[in-house]
Parts: C-alpha cells; structure tokens; sequence
C-alpha cells in the first residue's frame, strides 16, 4: 500500500481510539470537573463494563444483536450503581480529602481488579459484534488515464467501527445537551461551581456527587461495552484505557469538558497514526514524556483555567 | 528523659532488636526479614519525600529502577565490581532525580503526582525498548560470583542478612536526625503550610527539590541494594506497581513517623505473604487494607500510637 491509503487507514483505526477515549475521559474528567477528585479506579470501571458485557452476551443466545443491545444498556447501568455505592460506602465517609480519596481509589482499583481476577478468571474472552460486515473504501490516485477511483487492497473498515464512532458521537451529544439544557445539568453545574452555596439553595450536593460518580464510571462502561467487539475483555484491560483518560483531562485541561473532546481526538488520532508507522513502544515513550512536559510547562492543560 | 533521648532510645533498640532478630527466628523468616529490610530503606526514602515535605509521588519506582540498573548493568555489560557499581547504581538516581525533580516540581499537588507518573512510565518502557540489554520483563541474573564487596560473599545468609541491617541502620538513623535538624523542620513547615514558609523568607523550591534528591537517592540505594543482595535485576520493579508499594507501606505504618516504613513493610509483607498462601489474587487483600486505612486509620499504625499513646514518638 502506498503512503496516502496507508495514511488513510491510520487515521480510520484513530478515530475509533479516539472515540472510545473520548467516552472513558469525558467519564474522568466530569469526576473532576463536580467533585474535585481524582478517581484512580476509573480504568477498573471500564474493565467492568467489558466483563459486564460478555457476561450478558454469552447468557443471551440468538443473534449477536440481541445480546450486544441488552449489555449496552445493562453494562453501564450495573457499573454506575456499583460506583455509587462505592461513593456513598467509603469516598463519602472521607468527606473526599485529596490525597486519601486517592488511596481509597487505588484500594479500589485492586478489589475490583482482583475479585474479577477471582470469578472471571485470566483469560480474555471476546465479544461477537453485532454486524461486522468488511466495507472497501476507495483511493484516488493520479494515473496514466488521469484521475482514477483505485481500491488498494488492505484499505477497508469494518461497519462495526463505523457504528462505534457514531455511537460515541451521539452519546456525547446527548451528555452535552442534558449538560447544558436540562435541570439535572443545571444541579451538576451548580454543584460544581460553588457546592456550598448549591447546598443552601436546596441542592443535595451528597447525592449529586454519588450520581455524578456513578455517570463518570457508566461512561466508561459503555466506552468498553463499545470496544469489547473489537478487543477481548480481560482483567488488566483497564490499565490502558486509565493512563490514556489521565493524559487526555490533563491536556485538555483539568474541569473542561470541550478541552477533553479535543484532547481525546488530537491523542486518538495521534496514537492510530504514530503506532501505524512506528513501533509502539517507542511511540508510548514519547507520548508520555510529551504528556510530562506538557504539564510541566502548561500545568492547566490546552483549554484550562489555572487551579489554585 | 527528655523527648530526644527516648527517640534516640527507640531508633537504637529498633536495630538492636532486628540484630537480635537474627538469633532468635527460623532461617524462612530471617531470609524475609533480609528482604523487608532493603523494602524498609525504599519505604524511608519515600517517606521522607511524602511524610514530612508533603509531596506524594507516582513514580518511585523509575529511582528504585535507577539505582538497580545502574549498579546491575555496569556490573553486567562493563564487569565493574560490586563498590564501584554500587556508586553507579547511587549516581544515577541522584542524577534521574534531580531531573525529575526538578520538571515535575514546577506542578503542584494532583498534577504533581501525574507528571511523576509519566516520567515513571516512560522511564519503565525505555528499559522495555533497550531489552536487547536489560532483557525486559524477564530481567538478568547478577552472577553471584559477583555479588561480594570488601572480600564479603554477600549472597551468603548471615552476610546479607547483616549487610542488610547496615545500610537500613544508616538511612534509618540519617534520616531521623535530618528531620530533626533546621532543613527538616522546615520541610516540615513546607508540608503544613507552602505559602506561609514562602512568606518566611524560605526558598519552598529548592528545599524541595533537595527533598525530592534526597527521597530519590535513598530508594535509589534500596534498588541498588535489592540488585545486589538478591542478585536479579528486572522491569518489574519499575512498574507502577513498585511506585504504589512504597506508598502503601508508607500510609500503613504512618506517614511522617521515623519507624513507619519498617512496620508497614513488615505488616504489608506478611500480609501478602499469607495471603499468596490462600489465593493467587492476594493484591486483593492490599486493596481492602487501603481502603480500610483511609476509613478507620488515617495516620497508619504508627501515627495513630503516636496519637493516642507516645506522643513524643519522633
């Protein structure tokens, strides 16, 4: 294949990178954006969501769909109590001081990586897609004849990955409307604006911050219910998706939910293309020592306010 | 007797009791008391960074790497013997920690911990790309002919055992007096109130940029240590993983007390070491004590003896 397919190719695999980031980070950075806190357990949601969904999927029989719709429903819902409860259990009890709601988190993070590890056992176990029909997509090219529609070999994508993109595009704009439209939208942004005065204007500001917890972790259940089709659902899944959904709030500056959007796109696409052309390890190295040194010297990220 | 005597009295009669340790337990739990030893000078140094400047880092384990990789490969690919690959092992530590210190503390509290992070992880992945030398994950095998020092055989019981001891005397004792001297104290007040040290008249940057040397360079020596002592060098120990045991035993023994990071290694080690005898899954256990600590035990178990009985514990 030439550059230009090659390129192009790169970039499909990114977008799909980009848009289950974009679902999991937008999960982390609400958490902080609300409460203020730094949810280290987030990756191990995510893991949930995956397990959730072949679990769901290998108890309904008939055609993939039907399995696939219940988990994307099912998945997310489970994984969003469960974080709730954990608010409610231990993040509330610490009145969610910094530093121990991180240790709580990373406590957190082990007993869910470990009790899967325990009942789902090692191995990693895939997911049937929905659909997964193998669409060609065509080059142009400049030839003898002129201008002419090629189809290179190799240079296609899969409807499920289409379908993903979509998917994550339409559940961000919906989280954006409910966000900026709706009343419950209206309760979060109060409560994050100034949660003591929220509080005396009648605002329940323990149970917004439970139910935000909650949608932080939803979100990365259907990023993963997403991606499961594509990748197995394994016990360490979530180590990844955690580190990449760090970097991505902290680039897009801490709270900003649009800065996360771009962030998630910009990294995605970046990691899909880096990855085509180099080798990976190499190309992690220097995507985190960017990500450092991005921090180091613009420590409110690309669309953030300074915190202090 | 004064507060400074009866500290002095406790850190002396700590070592006394791990030397007699040696006398009194069955080989099995002398062997891990070898082992805790060398965590415990790790545990020191994080907790001289986290416990008294205030300063909470993810990325210990690129300093306990630098200092097992520095003394493991020149001893590997240069055939250094064990002193001078030792002062290796130290140097870059210093020097990883130094740099590291001195980008990463340009931020501040969550943004702090991430940046160190990253450092780690890519510092974690550099070892994985060069593994044509460090052979990776699976690590090299430092030749126990090697592993002597001043005509010592350290991969010998007794001599490890009391090699040991000797360099978690030093950190032990080092720094305890530094916390007690003018630089700790203001560390102290660095970690209570930055702004209010600032105004002060002291420099907060500097100070904890020699923290952060400091803290590196000590776990730097744990790492050179645990290469020499067990003789096996690999990327394990640079994971994640290693950046959050220090913390763990830390928070569990106490953060901010002279004898913390030993109690919270002994406990933590056997802890897991039960555990593993029961399930594979024993990270679980770490999980639960974790989030048990930060409900019910927020200081460790030394903080919270010094709470409520000691209150001149140091």
């Amino acid at each position: 294949m030439d550059f230009g397919p090659h390129l192009l190719l790169a970039s499909l695999e990114g977008a799909v990178t980009a848009a289950i980031l974009a679902l999991t980070a937008m999960g982390l950075s609400i958490v902080f954006g609300v409460m203020r806190v730094v949810n280290v357990a987030h990756g191990e949601f995510y893991m949930l969501g995956a397990v959730i969904a072949w679990w769901v999927t290998s108890l309904v029989g008939g055609h993939p769909a039907i399995g696939f719709v219940l988990a994307l429903g099912i998945a997310p819902l489970v994984v969003g109590l469960m974080a709730a409860a954990a608010d409610k259990l231990i993040l509330q009890k610490i009145n969610y001081d910094p530093d121990r709601t991180i240790v709580a988190t990373i406590g957190l993070m082990y007993i869910i990586q470990q009790t899967t590890l325990m009942t789902f056992g090692p191995d990693a176990r895939p997911v049937q897609p929905p659909f997964n029909t193998r669409l060609a997509l065509p080059w142009f090219e400049y030839g003898e004849s002129g201008f002419a529609m090629v189809w290179p070999w190799g240079l296609s994508i899969t409807s499920y990955k289409l379908f993903v993109i979509v998917a994550a595009v339409a559940i961000l704009t919906t989280l954006w409307l409910v966000i900026t439209r709706s009343k419950i939208g209206l309760i979060m942004r109060a409560t994050q604006l100034d949660s003591e005065t929220a509080q005396a204007f009648g605002v329940p500001v323990d149970r917004v911050y439970m139910w935000v917890f909650g949608l932080g972790a939803g979100l990365a259940a259907v990023g993963a219910v997403l991606v499961v089709p594509i990748q197995q659902a394994h016990y360490l899944m979530g180590h990844d998706p955690l580190l990449l959904a760090f970097i991505t709030v902290i680039i897009g500056g801490l709270g900003s939910l649009p800065g996360t959007i771009i962030a998630a796109i910009l990294i995605g696409m970046s990691d899909g293309v880096i990855s085509v052309f180099f080798s990976p390890t190499l190309a992690k190295i220097i995507a985190t020592l960017v990500v450092a040194m991005v921090l180091a010297f613009r420590p409110q990220g690309l669309l953030g306010r300074s915190v202090h | 007797m004064t507060d400074t005597q009866r500290s002095q009295g406790l850190h002396l009669g700590v070592i006394a009791l791990l030397a007699a340790a040696f006398f009194i337990l069955p080989t099995y739990h002398v062997g891990n008391l070898s082992r805790i030893m060398v965590l415990a000078i790790y545990a020191i140094g994080y907790n001289f960074l986290f416990g008294y400047t205030g300063l909470l880092s993810l990325g210990h384990a690129l300093f306990f790497a630098a200092g097992m990789y520095g003394l493991g490969l020149s001893m590997e690919l240069f055939d250094l013997s064990a002193a001078p690959a030792l002062i290796v092992g130290l140097a870059s530590a210093l020097v990883v920690s130094a740099v590291i210190g001195f980008l990463a503390l340009r931020t501040s509290g969550v943004s702090f911990m991430i940046v160190t992070l990253m450092f780690a992880q890519a510092g974690y992945l550099t070892i994985l790309y060069f593994g044509s030398y460090t052979r990776g994950d699976e690590g090299f095998v430092i030749p126990q002919a090697d592993r002597a020092m001043f005509g010592f055989d350290l991969s010998n019981d007794t001599t490890r055992y009391f090699a040991a001891l000797l360099l978690f005397s030093i950190c032990f004792l080092a720094v305890a007096r530094l916390v007690q001297s003018p630089f700790g104290r203001t560390l102290i007040a660095i970690r209570e109130n930055e702004e209010r040290a600032r105004m002060l008249g002291y420099n907060t940057v500097s100070h904890k940029l020699k923290a952060v040397i400091i803290s590196g360079t000590i776990s730097g020596l744990a790492g050179a240590a645990y290469a020499l002592l067990f003789g096996y060098a690999g990327a394990t120990f640079a994971t994640v993983q290693y950046s959050i045991f220090p913390l763990l035993w830390v928070l569990l023994g106490g953060a901010g007390t002279t004898i913390g990071p030993l109690i919270g290694v002994i406990f933590m080690f056997y802890l897991i070491d039960l555990s593993s005898s029961i399930t594979s899954a024993y990270m679980l256990i770490a999980g639960v004590v974790l989030v048990l600590l930060t409900l019910f035990a927020p200081q460790g178990l030394a903080g919270e003896l010094r709470k409520r009985v000691f209150k001149w514990m140091p």
